[in-house]
């Protein structure tokens, strides 16, 4: 049984030990993307560890008597599951390996103590990725081999949050097969990140890449919590073809404590644009690339390296909303003559913004 | 905000201008007659062609375009949705009105009609535009053969012997009389594919923006754009005179601000020098006519009568080629780069049935589309300059005989009053007698000129009477670039302060010093790096794009003129801002968007 897997070295056959997100960040690095990198704990490290303590009976007996329409039900199994894992001991061998991957991750990076996230990466047996967005745990800015261990012990725990174990009932996805894979990534400390889509959801136009660029960190963008600047981008004219500059009032920084945090943003950087023009085209074209990769569109989160400059890509995936709409059979009139009349009488020509 | 401009019935005659309609037509002033008609009108100001007062003899040519304009789509092709564009004169300046069709079943009727007309000219296109040129050229030729000579003393006594029946104030007549029927046969030839190649060209757009929305007006013009354009070859010509001279080992002999005329005359009588002025020569026909203006004015500066103004590109491409730069234009690469456009777009559509439509409108743009970029050279360079120098004969005829002291001022006279100028000097002639003109007219021409000058401190509203809800008559959201948006942005009076808005007409974002230019004499003041801000851009002020860093336009669409150039130089360029030149001030710090038809002041 592999329990620690470099990210680069990802198979597809993985897959189901390793969690979407985690089987996500070995395809994109496979592809040559610019991806930090790092290595994934196996949910069979996970599973083990939980047979060795004998805790699987136990979990399971707890969540089958949960009702899922009942908040308290499952808040209370939820609280009682997560502190028989916090409980558990990690067998000896696996803290070893967890600890010299980061050793061996922190030597690549050429530093000590090389910051990481510690996310969750949840799995069942016949679903690769059973999880949803902002179900589990993830944990920034982790310093360490034993933080990293540790961490890795809550992002188990956190299978059992309340949302997650409502989520699997829902799902009806089987009480033992859930697994948790947890990723290990080098972190790096943004001037600026967010999220791209490559195609303009509020149109669903595939010709355009939006980007929602924020300063600091990019969980500012993801979690809402601020308005992000947007930008518009054609993909085969290179060019910004709409720019929206909001007042970011908030980021998510290093503090002094070496821990990420939300602080406000001071006023005069508010209200400028979080990117340069080249940071623009930088961010489109990497969106791109994982889009032509994957070839479909694609909903990316990136950020700048502060020190490095860099774009880099953290996570891609699928877009769901316009990808899963049906399109109408022709959006063009064919006839030359009657299309001309509908243009002419509905003109969507020489708005002087350029058309948007 | 107001939901109305001024009526043209409000607006004052400036001091001094007091009876300026009798200079113009009356059926193209506003009157009590149509009141009703015309205060229920949109009206807006034609500063896309002229800018300026017009010239009483001068509206000749912007009233035999817009009636010709008007014809094809009411008479000929029965554009569905548009009638023609109605013309007034206010004060000196032409406003215009696009008539729409507002009964949908009158619209469905005018549907079949369209299709047999337009669709026999789309079918049959290559044939019928390739007979387009040569017609053109022929009337050109034929205007060439108009001559104007002052009455003899004597008939000749060939008019006797041949008994030939007629003598020479007929000539003048008839001379006269082709003259400006030529011009309006010169207008409808315009017409003729204009109006189709819009309607195929907005078609594409249309279905452009509907598979893409957010796509860049540039990037649908840039998959449409010819490689090989008749209106950029005088610029062209320079180019290659200007290898010319280094390659003769001659181009010591350009430098310094040497007037043009002693530059050529210097350059005659050696060998290398001559070798130089036949191909000089030979450029000039046809390629000098070729003006400095918007070609809608007997004042604009043609090329062949002003050689300091193609001097002034000439030297500049000397210099060039002296640094080592090359003037080819790198045709391959912008193939290529067509070709890139239009596959990656082509790529993103989702259906097959979209991308063969997107494919058949492509084809059809491209087919009409050398006609909207090379119609321009040559009806509106070169016949009008034959025109303008056809007129400013006849002013010779009658400055001789002492009618006025000055040629041009038969550009005061009225089309109609040319031919009682005639018959008045006619009349001397053949009774034997004294004219009254030489009497009468340097009376009237003084207070001609006065009111002229009057005029000329008028500024123009940008638009008067009702706005429609939409504008359906395809030149005037193509070549004037009016819009709803546009609409509502003179409603408001002015713009956001800091900011301008207009068409994202040519791509590419810049920041460099503002330099206001109000007409084409001042093109010299330009600097290297400097945003060029003009009331509006001739094509032939392109040559100056190389040293300049955008260009931003008063009045325009995306396929006004300026904007075709612009695109071809790679100069952004944001057109019809409506207030640019009222706003911007030289010297200001500006940021021009091309992509996002915005620019900023920025500092």
């Amino acid at each position: 049984m592999a329990q620690i897997l470099w990210f680069e070295n990802y198979q597809p056959a993985d897959a189901p030990v390793l969690g979407g997100k985690n089987a996500s960040l070995g395809t994109m690095l496979g592809a040559g993307l610019p991806v930090p990198p790092g290595f994934a704990v196996s949910a069979d490290c996970y599973r083990k560890t939980l047979a060795d303590g004998g805790l699987t009976g136990q979990l399971d007996a707890l969540i089958a008597a949960v009702d899922p329409r009942d908040p308290a039900s499952v808040a209370a199994a939820g609280t009682r599951a997560r502190a028989l894992i916090g409980s558990v001991e990690m067998p000896a061998d696996l803290g070893g390996a967890i600890r010299a991957a980061y050793a061996e991750l922190c030597a690549r990076c050429g530093g000590e103590d090389v910051p990481v996230a510690v996310r969750s990466s949840a799995t069942c047996e016949d679903q690769p990725d059973a999880s949803f967005a902002g179900e589990h745990d993830t944990y920034l800015w982790v310093r360490g081999g034993d933080a990293v261990a540790d961490g890795v012990l809550r992002c188990w725990a956190s299978l059992f949050t309340d949302r997650g174990i409502a989520y699997r009932l829902e799902r009806g996805y089987g009480r033992a097969s859930a697994a948790m894979s947890v990723g290990v990534q080098q972190m790096v400390r943004p001037r600026a990140a967010g999220v791209a889509f490559t195609l303009n959801p509020l149109d669903g136009d595939r010709s355009q890449i939006a980007i929602d660029a924020s300063w600091g960190f990019g969980e500012a963008v993801v979690s809402g919590e601020v308005t992000p600047d947007n930008f518009l981008v054609d993909k085969v004219m290179g060019t910004v073809t709409r720019r929206t500059i909001s007042a970011k009032t908030t980021e998510y920084r290093l503090t002094d404590g070496d821990a990420v945090t939300a602080v406000e943003v001071e006023a005069s950087r508010q209200s400028v644009p979080c990117l340069t023009d080249d940071e623009i085209m930088a961010v489109a074209r990497l969106a791109r690339r994982a889009e032509k990769h994957y070839r479909c569109p694609q909903d990316v989160e990136w950020a700048i390296d502060a020190t490095s400059d860099e774009v880099l890509l953290l996570q891609s995936r699928p877009e769901t909303v316009w990808s899963r709409r049906a399109r109408p059979a022709a959006t063009c009139n064919a006839d030359p003559i009657t299309s001309m009349v509908q243009t002419l009488l509905h003109p969507s020509h020489g708005t002087p913004d350029g058309g948007c | 905000m107001a939901d109305r401009f001024p009526s043209p019935f409000e607006m004052p005659t400036p001091p001094g201008a007091e009876g300026w309609q009798d200079l113009y037509a009356y059926s193209s002033v506003f009157s009590e007659d149509r009141r009703e008609y015309e205060e229920s009108q949109f009206w807006f100001m034609d500063g896309v062609h002229t800018p300026e007062v017009v010239p009483p003899w001068d509206a000749t040519i912007m009233e035999y375009a817009i009636i010709a304009l008007s014809q094809y789509n009411t008479r000929h092709y029965v554009i569905p949705p548009a009638l023609g564009v109605d013309i007034r004169f206010l004060n000196g300046y032409i406003y215009l009105s696009p008539v729409g069709v507002a009964d949908p079943e009158e619209i469905a009727a005018r549907v079949p009609e369209f299709a047999e007309r337009g669709g026999y000219y789309f079918g049959n296109w290559d044939r019928l535009y390739a007979a387009w040129v040569p017609k053109v050229r022929a009337l050109i030729d034929e205007l060439e053969t108009i001559s104007f000579s002052p009455l003899p003393e004597r008939e000749d006594m060939a008019v006797v012997t041949e008994g030939r029946g007629t003598g020479s104030a007929l000539d003048l007549f008839t001379e006269y009389h082709r003259l400006v029927d030529l011009t309006l046969k010169l207008w409808q030839y315009h017409f003729e594919f204009l109006n189709l190649g819009y309607a195929a060209y907005l078609d594409f757009f249309g279905c452009c923006k509907q598979l893409f929305p957010s796509i860049p007006d540039q990037a649908i013009a840039k998959m449409v754009a010819g490689i090989q354009v008749d209106l950029f070859q005088p610029d062209e010509e320079i180019k290659k005179l200007a290898q010319l001279a280094v390659d003769l080992g001659i181009a010591d002999r350009f430098a310094g601000d040497t007037p043009a005329s002693e530059v050529l005359d210097a350059l005659r009588g050696d060998e290398q020098g001559d070798k130089w002025l036949a191909a000089w020569e030979e450029a000039k026909q046809p390629w000098f006519n070729f003006s400095a203006g918007t070609t809608f004015y007997h004042t604009d500066k043609v090329w062949l009568e002003y050689p300091d103004i193609p001097f002034g590109f000439l030297r500049a491409y000397i210099a060039k080629v002296q640094r080592g730069e090359s003037l080819e234009r790198p045709m391959e690469a912008v193939v290529a780069e067509r070709d890139r456009i239009v596959s990656e777009y082509t790529e993103l559509i989702d259906s097959d049935e979209d991308r063969a439509v997107f494919a058949a409108k492509l084809g059809l743009a491209r087919t009409v589309f050398p006609y909207v970029e090379n119609h321009n050279f040559y009806i509106e360079h070169w016949a009008h300059s034959v025109i303008w120098r056809k007129m400013r004969d006849l002013g010779r005829v009658l400055v001789a005989a002492g009618f006025f002291a000055d040629a041009d001022d038969v550009f005061l006279l009225s089309r109609h009053e040319v031919t009682e100028v005639l018959f008045d000097l006619y009349h001397g002639w053949a009774v034997g007698v004294p004219s009254r003109g030489p009497k009468y007219w340097p009376r009237e021409m003084a207070r001609r000129s006065a009111i002229m000058d009057a005029l000329r401190k008028w500024s123009p509203p940008p638009a008067l009477g009702v706005p429609p809800e939409v504008i359906t008559e395809p030149f005037t959201v193509m070549l004037w670039g009016i819009t709803s948006d546009s609409v509502r942005q003179w409603l408001g009076g002015s713009s956001e302060s800091g900011g301008l808005s207009g068409f994202a007409a040519s791509p590419g974002v810049v920041e460099g010093p503002a330099r206001v230019i109000l007409s084409a004499d001042g093109i010299g003041e330009l600097r290297e790096g400097e945003v060029l801000v003009a009331p509006l851009t001739a094509p032939s002020w392109a040559p100056v794009f190389g040293k300049i860093a955008a260009t931003v336009t008063d009045v325009g669409g995306i396929m006004s003129h300026a904007a075709i150039v612009c695109r071809e130089y790679g100069l952004p360029a944001v057109t019809g801002t409506a207030f640019g030149t009222r706003t911007i001030k030289t010297g200001q710090r500006l940021r021009v968007d091309g992509n996002a038809g915005t620019v900023t002041v920025i500092d």
